[in-house]
């Protein structure tokens, strides 16, 4: 039976204010013998920016449908505002912009987003504020009355993305939101999701965009071959530090020898270490100089995301 | 209004904007011009004698030839709902259409159902219309009118129904083009399995006959088809092919008898197993 409907409307999710936004527990996908995710155990606070991490095929978008009902988990559980996953009555209050957006080419913009507050449903008399409003805040006021046909894939992204912010829900699912977007677009995105959150409006947001992550998200979960594999605010996740040397006169083999020191990113004259406590840049620094490397510049600095996703990918590989 | 209805309203919308009524429209507006030129020309034509044919005799003729004239439109509007629910859910399964949509408080039985209804007003209005208009030519250019034209638009149109009913189905699971192509053929086989059960009839086999009745019974677009038939026999004909003895029961273009009344309940009952087994299949599939 299909779990979207296997429990009917609930009580509002306001009855159950106090539980979190989103919560799973050992929530599992099997795709014939593709494990698509294993075992996600997870909770998303209230009004959190919640940044869902991972390369390609990691089983993020998998996450999303499961917690949306489109797919059947194998086993686990998963809550969503504090009702079971698939309750009817819940979906009220989600706004949901799928990775792969598409809208009815054969309507307006104005009347994709009428089809969307009829089927959310909204109180009819909202509908014209409630549209105007989102299509002032993507940014397509202007193109209200054109034909979703005539869009280009960024414009469709952003008619998605106003979809899903009808009705102020109480969470968003963003699934790579910026994928079709131009550095302007992907500012405005990120402007969006901190104003969501500004208004107490919990966000999970499907990325591999790491910098994008790193500048509006306030937890992560990095998952990788469907399972998760960190989790954290972004201060436990980036306690550590990053040292950038810049040197000549090392062999392949030297370099190797420096793995010592953590995982190391090779490009041309400069090695970044990901991850090196600062006490220990000068022996870093003594065992180039030991193997008749020659040091130009030390620069020791805070780790990125990038950083981090980078060396926990590798360390899971290890 | 209700989800349900939302998504008939959408799909009647969709096939308005994509401009497949309009196509309809004019393909049917032709039709009806030239068929009626056609039955015009009846009312005209001399024998040997160099005499206009008798009114009994255009009537027969007429009845003949608007068997063969709606057997086309009924081959349209099937073949239509067939290629247009082939894809009706698939396409928008595999598009993403559906997955911004499903995650609002929408049912996926509201879905396939509202979609059922939604090309279902289509095929009833197309075939009230086009059905409409071509016995209006017809008595206009001949004087002769079915005797039931009514219950002739109806099976006509339920014909319809049963092919979108199939492809509906197959489209829950089937990539829309393959899901097209199975109604298609399936509608086919049940118009040839109907004729060799009318020939088993006309020879008095059993066996034979047998292939009619179940075809009848899996997909009953053929058993309709014959109700339109009857429908549109003048009862003269219909005496005269009763005089004929069983072997004028193996004629596809003529029927003596009405569809049996149980018959039409099994239509029923199989329109409700058709939409029971596509939500079912809806239900289960993962988007």
């Amino acid at each position: 039976m299909d779990v979207a409907e296997e429990t009917k409307a609930a009580a509002p999710p306001s009855a159950a204010a106090g539980t979190p936004a989103v919560k799973t527990v050992e929530l599992s996908k099997r795709f014939g013998r593709t494990v698509a995710l294993a075992g996600l155990t997870m909770t998303v606070p209230r009004g959190e920016v919640f940044g869902f991490l991972g390369p390609n095929g990691a089983g993020k978008t998998t996450a999303v449908k499961l917690l949306l009902g489109l797919l059947r988990p194998t086993s686990g559980e998963g809550w969503l505002l504090g009702k079971p996953v698939g309750d009817l009555g819940t979906r009220r209050h989600i706004g949901y912009l799928p990775e792969l957006f598409r809208y009815q080419s054969w309507l307006s913009a104005e009347e994709v987003l009428a089809l969307h507050c009829e089927l959310a449903p909204l109180p009819r008399s909202s509908w014209k504020d409630e549209i105007k409003t989102v299509l002032d805040t993507v940014g397509l006021s202007d193109r209200a009355s054109d034909r979703v046909g005539t869009f280009s894939k960024g414009m469709q992204q952003r008619l998605g993305l106003g979809a899903a912010l009808l009705g102020e829900p109480e969470l968003v699912f963003l699934d790579e939101p910026t994928s079709a977007l131009d550095p302007v677009g992907r500012h405005d995105v990120r402007e969006i999701i901190r104003g969501l959150a500004s208004r107490g409006t919990a966000v999970f947001l499907n990325s591999h965009l790491l910098s994008e992550v790193e500048q509006v998200c306030d937890r992560v979960a990095v998952v990788d071959h469907g399972r998760v594999i960190a989790s954290g605010t972004m201060d436990e996740l980036l306690g550590g530090t990053a040292v950038r040397v810049r040197v000549a006169g090392l062999t392949p083999a030297d370099k190797n020898k420096l793995s010592d020191f953590g995982r190391i990113d090779d490009e041309d004259d400069q090695l970044t270490f990901a991850n090196l406590s600062p006490d220990r840049v000068p022996d870093l620094v003594a065992a180039i100089v030991g193997m008749g490397g020659r040091v130009f510049e030390v620069a020791p600095r805070h780790q990125t995301l990038e950083d981090r996703f980078l060396q926990l990918l590798e360390d899971r590989e290890k | 209004m209700p989800p349900i209805l939302v998504i008939a309203r959408l799909t009647v919308q969709e096939a308005s904007r994509r401009r497949l009524l309009l196509a309809l429209l004019i393909l049917t507006l032709l039709v009806v011009g030239f068929s009626a030129w056609g039955f015009n020309k009846i009312t005209t034509v001399t024998n040997s004698r160099g005499e206009t044919l008798p009114p009994d005799q255009v009537a027969l003729v007429s009845s003949q030839l608007l068997i063969v004239i709606v057997f086309m439109y009924s081959g349209v509007l099937a073949l239509s709902a067939a290629v247009v629910a082939g894809p009706l859910i698939s396409s928008e399964v595999e598009s993403g259409l559906l997955l911004s949509m499903l995650a609002r408080p929408l049912r996926r039985s509201e879905v396939v159902i509202g979609k059922w209804i939604g090309l279902a007003v289509l095929v009833a209005i197309y075939a009230a219309f086009a059905g409409a208009l071509e016995l209006g030519a017809v008595d206009w250019a001949t004087g002769y009118l079915p005797p039931h034209p009514v219950e002739l638009l109806t099976f006509v149109a339920a014909e319809g129904l049963i092919l979108l009913s199939v492809g509906l189905l197959l489209s829950t699971r089937l990539p829309g083009i393959t899901a097209g192509v199975i109604a298609l053929v399936a509608w086919l086989i049940a118009w040839i399995a109907g004729v060799v059960g009318d020939i088993g009839t006309g020879l008095q086999n059993v066996a034979l006959e047998n292939v009619g009745v179940v075809s009848h019974l899996v997909l009953p677009s053929d058993g309709l088809w014959r109700g339109a038939i009857y429908a549109m026999e003048p009862d003269t004909f219909i005496a005269a092919l009763r005089a004929a003895g069983t072997f004028a029961r193996a004629n596809p273009f003529a029927q003596i008898d009405p569809p049996p009344l149980p018959f039409l309940f099994w239509v029923v009952i199989w329109f409700g197993v058709m939409l029971g087994l596509s939500v079912w299949s809806f239900r289960t599939r993962e988007i």
